[in-house]
């Protein structure tokens, strides 16, 4: 969608003020022309890496490449740095490396003071409230230029951006599951609960249905009683609970009930959720007659997966691939991050869905490459490249590393089999 | 498949238990039994009661070196290690706790079992902060030693 003449805005979480112009848009966007709304000043900004979203890939991959000695623009829509983890008030997993036990929130903030620290004053460069909404050809010889709007002072500022390497580290989108009255008001996606929650502090409802038993299910239901909100029951349509036994352990003792095999059937209300059908699934997956359960609630979170961001990449022309290990179409890469486009890197959320702590290793990974790749202390870059590496294998060693594992090592032979 | 992949409550068979000596002196019991990529007790405890073979590999408690100081209980992200100490008819648990509001010393709360199932009432004996999660002792009559995992306040 087009929003004051801004091109490939994403609506859903675009601020709506008085007077904006949404437009659909059904072509490749071009550079935006002035117009009336806004007073648009063009600045040109010449650094050595561009990054796109500062989750902790981003701010990982910035710390990295600025350690080498390249020039970092870190970039990101919110209006502040940490993606998804200024939303997780539980304290997190993994070794002391990724700073387990940990909460989320607090491992935001340490990375952002490393992001100020003095030694990167004249290095990492860091833009909030703006989004990188198009890449451009330019005849530039080693540079890619790239569109990004500012919305500071609710005043948009465009800026081009050009880069001689660009890491994308935008993360991923929720998926949405189709069934009758899931447009109502109060259906929402986990990632909307958290951020209403545990960003604006606001309750999304008085009694919830979470849809989905994996982590994030379990973790944003248990969020969801500490913020006072009574959680109904947790439907899973997997004939087993697919996050960590602790985190249902949790949610168990709190009373709340896990139904594995179960599904919501549809959502009813007038003009808002009043409550929930769910029904139980036989052994393919398909609703048992009779077996369904109205459930009173005027919420209903879903927490049914994500999908890794590729839009920006996809525009590119980078090689795709379906990988549904990793949760859809990603950017084909190597163990290095790159992709096939040369010195345009992917990492975290965006390149397969996984985890904060591989996340953080995968954007120093990325960060530390690309500034190998421009010629920042070549020897230094690669030592720190093959610790991270063997972190990586490390982390993905166990059961829960199977899937990752397994995505990755497919998107290694997608990798190699390409023309 | 064992049944708590499916319900998400573990049964007594699932874990190591110690005997009814180390009970009486005190011990750490970890309800962590999925090889999950994840380490935090180990280097929380301070005599180093607490091993991993490899970071996806179940804890194991040494119930003999532990000194039941409870620092992981506040460390787990998985809110998943309880303290349990027998005391004459009384068993004292520790447990994390990361609700407001924190129960004062010497209330009674309702105590849950893995299911959340109310067992009764127990006594607050201690309270304790760390980081964000409150750390709390309860008193529960001896035979709940091992089903009391909760409190309501
Ligand atoms: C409920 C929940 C619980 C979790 N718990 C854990 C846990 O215990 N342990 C763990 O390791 N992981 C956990 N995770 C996973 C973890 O949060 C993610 O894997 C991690 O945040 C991914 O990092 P990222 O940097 O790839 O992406 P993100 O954190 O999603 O960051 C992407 C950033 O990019 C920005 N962006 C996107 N597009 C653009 C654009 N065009 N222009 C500018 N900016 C853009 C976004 O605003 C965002 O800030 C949890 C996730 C959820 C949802
Ligand atoms: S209670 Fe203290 S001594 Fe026992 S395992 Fe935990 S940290 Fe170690
Ligand atoms: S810190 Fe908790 S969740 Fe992590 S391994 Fe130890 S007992 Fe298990």
């Amino acid at each position: 969608m087009e929003v004051n003449g801004i091109p490939n805005v994403r609506t859903c979480i675009a601020p709506l003020l008085e007077g904006v112009a949404v437009r659909m848009q059904d072509r490749l966007a071009s550079w935006p022309q002035n117009n009336t709304d806004n007073a648009f000043v063009s600045t040109v900004q010449d650094i050595d890496i561009l990054i796109v979203g500062a989750g902790p890939a981003g701010m990982e991959a910035a710390l990295q490449a600025a350690t080498f000695g390249a020039s970092v623009l870190l970039v990101d829509e919110n209006q502040r740095v940490g993606g998804q983890l200024i939303k997780q008030t539980h304290k997190f997993f993994g070794s002391k490396e990724e700073k387990a036990g940990t909460r989320g929130i607090s491992i935001a903030k340490d990375l952002e003071d490393q992001l100020c620290d003095d030694r990167f004053k004249d290095k990492i460069d860091v833009l909030l409230d703006a989004t990188v909404f198009g890449f451009y050809e330019d005849d530039t010889e080693d540079r890619y230029t790239f569109g990004v709007i500012s919305r500071k002072e609710y005043k948009s500022r465009l800026i081009k951006v050009v880069c001689r390497s660009v890491i994308f580290t935008v993360g991923a989108m929720e998926n949405m599951l189709l069934f009758p009255g899931n447009d109502l008001p109060g259906v929402y996606g986990a990632g909307a609960v958290q951020t209403l929650m545990n960003v604006y502090g606001v309750k999304p409802g008085e009694r919830v249905l979470m849809v989905g038993a994996g982590n994030v299910g379990l973790i944003v239901g248990y969020q969801l009683l500490q913020a006072g909100i009574k959680v109904d029951r947790v439907v899973e349509a997997a004939p087993t609970i697919g996050g960590y036994h602790v985190h249902a352990a949790k949610l168990r003792r709190c009373s709340v009930p896990i139904y594995t095999r179960h599904s919501i059937k549809e959502v009813f209300g007038a003009d808002c959720v009043k409550g929930a059908v769910v029904v139980e699934l036989d052994d393919h997956w398909n609703p048992i007659q009779g077996s369904e359960e109205i459930v009173t609630c005027d919420t209903v979170c879903l927490a049914v997966g994500l999908t890794p961001s590729t839009r920006l990449l996809e525009q590119i022309g980078v090689d795709m691939a379906l990988v549904p290990e990793a949760g859809g179409y990603i950017a084909l890469h190597d163990e290095r991050m790159q992709t096939s486009v040369p010195r345009v890197y992917v990492a975290g959320d965006s390149s397969g869905i996984e985890e904060a702590s591989t996340a953080m290793i995968e954007g120093k990974i990325a960060g530390a490459m690309a500034a190998k790749q421009l010629g920042y202390q070549q020897e230094k870059a690669q030592t720190a490249y093959e610790g991270f590496l063997k972190e990586l294998k490390r982390l993905r060693a166990g059961p829960f590393g199977a899937k990752p594992r397994d995505a990755k090592q497919r998107i290694q032979r997608l990798w190699r089999k390409r023309p | 498949m064992s049944d708590f992949e499916n319900t998400g409550i573990l049964s007594i068979s699932d874990l190591v238990l110690p005997t009814n000596e180390q009970l009486e002196k005190g011990v750490a019991i970890t309800e962590c039994i999925q090889r999950i990529p994840c380490n935090p007790c180990v280097d929380s405890c301070p005599v180093h009661a607490i091993s991993m073979k490899d970071i996806n590999a179940l804890p194991v408690v040494d119930y003999d070196a532990c000194i039941a100081c409870g620092r992981c209980v506040g460390v787990c992200p998985g809110l998943a290690i309880f303290v349990v100490k027998v005391q004459g008819d009384q068993a004292l648990i520790t447990l994390p706790y990361e609700f407001l509001p924190r129960p004062q010393k010497g209330e009674s709360v309702s105590v849950l079992d893995r299911a959340g199932k109310t067992m009764g009432k127990g006594k607050i004996i201690r309270v304790k902060q760390q980081g964000r999660t409150s750390i709390i002792t309860v008193s529960v009559e001896k035979k709940y030693a091992m089903d009391v995992r909760n409190i309501r306040v």
